[in-house]
């Protein structure tokens, strides 16, 4: 997940922004405006490449911090059966409910399994749901964006009222309609998390449209017979690239958050299939009781996922912006 | 003075060595195209240099102070009263959520008066930069205001401290030129009165030439020569004044006969270590010494100094470019190529920007289309290109066919023999596609090319427009604003169109790069037989470039003729006043019209002749309140849509220019 940035579409995708964008103005041009003539300089202000960009995002301690976390879960979520102390599934009645010990790092729970190895095993439905869901709703909601934003007119009206009125509506109980319908599984998820967040980010990319709309080479474009088609995908898309990956990133930080929210609700993945957030639901009852780890470290470990992604996303932000 | 800015930590030079000093009461002017660093001299002036940028060496002083050395509350004393800075665009410099009065009154109050002291000197203020109802526009936000109004507010507002110092940032570059030449005339007046001395910056050399007792030529951040402004554009003594004073079209200059010189070659980077003088790399008179050691000033004639070793020769700067390429004249006779009749285009809001346009495109001629902002030039070229579509009931046909209303639904032979060249190349070429996609593009979908004819096509293209090989990987964004016009250049070209409409084509470019492009275009005329629609504020380039001019005043035609017969006159009356209005390098006009009021909007235009609110010479008979005139033809090809006939305007006008040798030839 760490290639998000990568990405290299995205990445090339970048506003060349040049020196004034980082604060420097070398020619000294400060309060000039839209009639300044525009640089003549041969070697124009030299622009930030994808692997500026890239050293850039390196440097950023937060970004580190971030990527590291995820890297992390996404080890577990790969190769956790390997390395996980015990067999997630394995119950041991005998040795249930047992605080953490040296035997047992994160204690076991009410049916006698490892919390620890069941939360190393349970990044892996997690960790495949969050970003299918998203790059699902990326495309469905980039694609309506586009044609919002570039076609207007009645698209613009009739699907603008259509996201409104999704947007209107608790997303849970949307979920709740589309599970039911459906059956739980992990492709529900996945599907229904999409179409959630398809409206959100529509919302976002038609906004970037509007601004690329007024610009000449769309006007241009349609000089030379473009299809609406082709000026959306491959003249205006690329220059809404950064608002997308922007959004990306910001959508996957909430998919955590959708997936264990519906998991806890039992909507989500089915026990015995180790979840973080089945495993909360299946276990805050023990709270009362005392059973405080069963609850809390794989809480944790939906706060660290959550933080991580965010950690990224505010990276990619900032570096989008310099 | 010299001033580095710090960039990735490295430092490099803005500024090397500039100096100069302003009288009280003195307008020094100081010229030079974007990157010279014009704008870093006005902001070390104050100190408001970015953190980035710091005065290397030199010192500067105001009225024996120097802001370099100064504490905050001494630094800010200096900005709020000693020194006063307008900007280039009004609208930014107003702040757009505090009436205007409130503004200029703060002013007042910060230097001590009670508030309705100062409300009523704000009031006396805006009454001197010549607002009839200071009342009313202090009731006003920013952005109610037209860009002159709003120009002459932070003029005002400059001025309400009683600045000894003045710095004026391109003031007008932003306005229209009627408007410009109101607000350049106020600041002369008001020099005069406040006695106040005046920093003008600008890269147009006829503002400066009308503007300035002194001025200063900047090249690559070093002042290359000084001394009185009509002096230096008489007898320019550097190779970089003479080259860029060539630049200009001229007076009697035409595509046909003269062809501009250029400058070849580039500015140098900002932070450059050449060892010798900036602008040898560009220098025809180079020479060996000119390329090791740096020249020193030479005294090239009273108070005049220029920095060119080879000072004493620089007039005779060899030409960058063959001065004559005997460029195809059209006879304007060539067949009717686009006709436009009954033009109108209604906006929402009944804003209506075109009324019953009528002109007609030759085969091969340049029509010059030429107007204030809010004229309609832009949108009827939008019209003719099928991005907006008019109203019902206009034509416009292409070689005898109607043409469509929507771009979208003409035949790829009608996208192909139409094409634009945009005004900004930023905007109008996709930052995201290479130079190749680019170009190659409309080979594909106008031309019908692909594989090596493609390839050749492309290779003779890039080739007509001065474009290299390896530009064609590059991005715009690496491109210089030239470079990037060439480009869009050869956009239009791809499918050998007929007919192309050049929407302000330079007017985004610095004036070296302005020759450059307007020889390009006159080329490609010569080789394409391509007619042009070309649509300028600036009247030079018009007649330079124009077979015959249309003028437009609120979407109505108000002239049509020949361009030379448009320009010597007569001419309509707004025509007349947009040429007395418009500086030039070649001296003072002696007819000085200048309009009042502001152009009217276009949703409720004035009764009768549209102009008659601010004509000079409207009829006492009231006609021009009651009926709009129909457009007559005075003279063959001539045509006027005034109450007053060409014939008569020819007699008025003859005598108010009669006593000096004015006008033009």
């Amino acid at each position: 997940m760490t290639d998000l940035s990568a990405d290299p579409g995205g990445a090339e995708g970048l506003e060349p922004a040049g020196l004034e964008a980082a604060g420097v103005d070398p020619a000294g041009l400060g309060p000039g405006g839209s009639l300044a003539p525009v640089g003549t300089v041969a070697v124009a202000a030299p622009t930030l490449r994808a692997q500026t960009r890239w050293r850039l995002l390196l440097r950023r301690p937060t970004f580190l911090v971030g990527a590291g976390i995820l890297l992390f879960w996404v080890v577990c979520a790969l190769f956790g059966h390997a390395f996980a102390p015990d067999n997630p599934l394995a119950q041991q009645l005998l040795s249930a409910n047992t605080a953490p010990s040296a035997s047992h790092w994160f204690g076991t729970d009410g049916l006698g399994r490892d919390v620890l190895s069941r939360i190393i095993v349970g990044a892996r439905d997690i960790l495949v749901i969050t970003p299918l869901a998203t790059v699902l709703g990326t495309i469905l909601g980039t694609a309506l964006g586009l044609a919002m934003g570039y076609l207007g007119g009645a698209v613009d009206l009739i699907a603008g009222r259509i996201v409104e009125a999704v947007l209107a509506l608790p997303a849970v109980i949307i979920a709740f309609l589309f599970i039911v319908a459906l059956g739980p599984s992990t492709w529900t998820l996945v599907i229904v998390i999409g179409l959630i967040f398809t409206p959100l980010i529509a919302r976002t990319v038609r906004a970037a449209v509007l601004t690329e709309r007024n610009l000449d080479y769309l006007s241009a474009a349609r000089l030379l017979g473009e299809k609406p088609g082709r000026i959306m995908f491959r003249e205006i898309l690329p220059n809404v690239m950064p608002a997308i990956l922007v959004e990306f990133t910001v959508r996957l930080g909430y998919a955590v958050f959708a997936v264990a929210t519906l998991s806890f609700l039992g909507f989500g993945v089915q026990p015995p299939t180790p979840d973080w957030g089945s495993d909360i639901a299946a276990n805050y009852s023990g709270l009362l009781s005392g059973y405080w780890w069963q609850t809390l470290f794989p809480a944790l470990a939906i706060a660290s996922l959550v933080t991580a992604v965010n950690l990224i996303t505010d990276s990619i932000e900032q570096v989008l912006n310099a | 003075m010299d001033i580095v800015y710090r960039v990735r930590g490295q430092d490099r030079r803005a500024l090397r060595d500039v100096s100069f000093s302003i009288a009280r009461g003195e307008s020094y002017g100081l010229v030079g195209e974007s990157g010279s660093g014009k704008s870093t001299v006005a902001l070390a002036l104050v100190r408001y240099l970015p953190r980035n940028g710091r005065v290397s060496a030199g010192t500067i002083s105001i009225n024996g102070q120097d802001p370099l050395s100064l504490g905050k509350s001494a630094l800010r004393e200096l900005r709020a009263r000693t020194v006063s800075m307008v900007y280039q665009e009004p609208g930014r410099a107003l702040n757009p959520s505090m009436r205007v009065g409130r503004q200029i009154a703060e002013v007042f109050e910060i230097a001590g008066v009670s508030a309705q002291e100062a409300t009523q000197s704000a009031e006396d203020m805006l009454r001197k930069v010549q607002i009839s109802d200071p009342g009313r526009v202090m009731r006003r936000y920013p952005h109610e205001l037209s860009g002159g109004m709003a120009q002459r507010a932070v003029i005002a507002m400059a001025l309400a401290s009683s600045p000894s110092l003045l710095i004026l940032d391109e003031p007008t570059t932003a306005l229209d030129a009627t408007v410009e030449a109101e607000v350049l005339d106020l600041v002369a007046a008001l020099r005069q009165e406040f006695d106040t001395s005046v920093l003008f910056i600008s890269h147009n050399l006829a503002v400066i030439a009308k503007m300035c007792d002194r001025v200063g030529v900047l090249y690559a951040g070093e002042l290359v020569e000084q001394g009185p402004a009509r002096r230096v554009f008489e007898d320019p003594r550097h190779p970089y004044t003479v080259g860029l004073l060539r630049c200009i079209p001229r007076r009697g200059q035409r595509k046909d006969t003269d062809r501009l010189d250029t400058i070849p070659g580039f500015l140098p980077a900002p932070g450059h270590n050449l060892t010798g003088c900036v602008f040898a790399p560009r220098c025809a008179l180079a020479a060996d010494r000119c390329r090791e050691s740096p020249p020193p000033f030479f005294e090239v004639g009273e108070l005049r100094t220029s920095r060119c070793f080879f000072h004493d020769r620089a007039p005779e700067l060899p030409r960058a470019t063959p001065a004559s390429i005997g460029a195809l004249r059209a006879q304007g006779t060539g067949e009717p190529l686009v006709v436009v009749d009954e033009l109108s285009k209604t906006f929402a809001g009944g804003i209506r920007a075109l009324a019953d346009v009528a002109l007609t495109v030759h085969q091969g001629e340049t029509l010059g289309l030429v107007g204030e902002s809010g004229s309609g030039k832009t949108t009827l070229a939008r019209v003719l290109l099928g991005l907006t579509g008019p109203d019902p009931g206009s034509v416009v046909t292409l070689a005898g066919t109607p043409l469509s209303p929507d771009a979208r639904r003409r035949p790829r032979d009608t996208l192909r023999a139409l094409q634009i060249v945009f005004q900004n190349p930023d905007s109008a070429l996709n930052r995201r596609h290479t130079v190749r996609s680019l170009i190659s593009r409309p080979l594909t979908r106008l031309a019908r090319l692909s594989g090596p004819a493609l390839q050749e096509r492309l290779e003779d293209l890039i080739a007509s427009v001065r474009l290299e090989d390896r530009h064609l990987a590059l991005r715009p964004g690496q491109l210089s604003g030239g470079l990037k016009q060439r480009v869009a250049i050869a956009r239009a070209f791809a499918g050998r169109p007929d007919v192309v409409v050049c929407d302000e084509p330079t007017s985004a470019l610095d004036v070296s790069v302005q020759a450059a492009i307007l020889n390009l275009l006159a080329d490609l005329q010569k080789a394409e037989r391509v007619s042009y629609l070309f649509i300028s504020h600036d009247l030079g380039l018009v007649r330079y470039l124009s077979d015959r001019i249309v003028v437009l005043y609120l979407g109505r035609v108000m002239e049509v003729g020949p361009a030379e017969a448009v320009f010597a006159g007569p001419h309509h009356p707004y025509t007349e006043a947009l040429f007395s209005a418009v500086p030039t390098l070649d001296g003072e006009r002696p007819e000085r019209i200048r309009l009042q009021g502001e152009i009217p909007s276009a949703a409720d235009p004035p009764s009768g002749c549209v102009f008659h609110t601010r004509c000079p010479r409207r009829l006492s008979t009231g006609v021009c309140e009651s009926t709009e005139p129909p457009l007559l033809e005075g003279e063959p090809g001539h045509l006027t849509r005034c109450h007053i006939p060409l014939a008569e305007l020819r007699i008025i006008q003859r005598k108010e220019s009669a006593p000096s040798q004015g006008g033009s030839q």
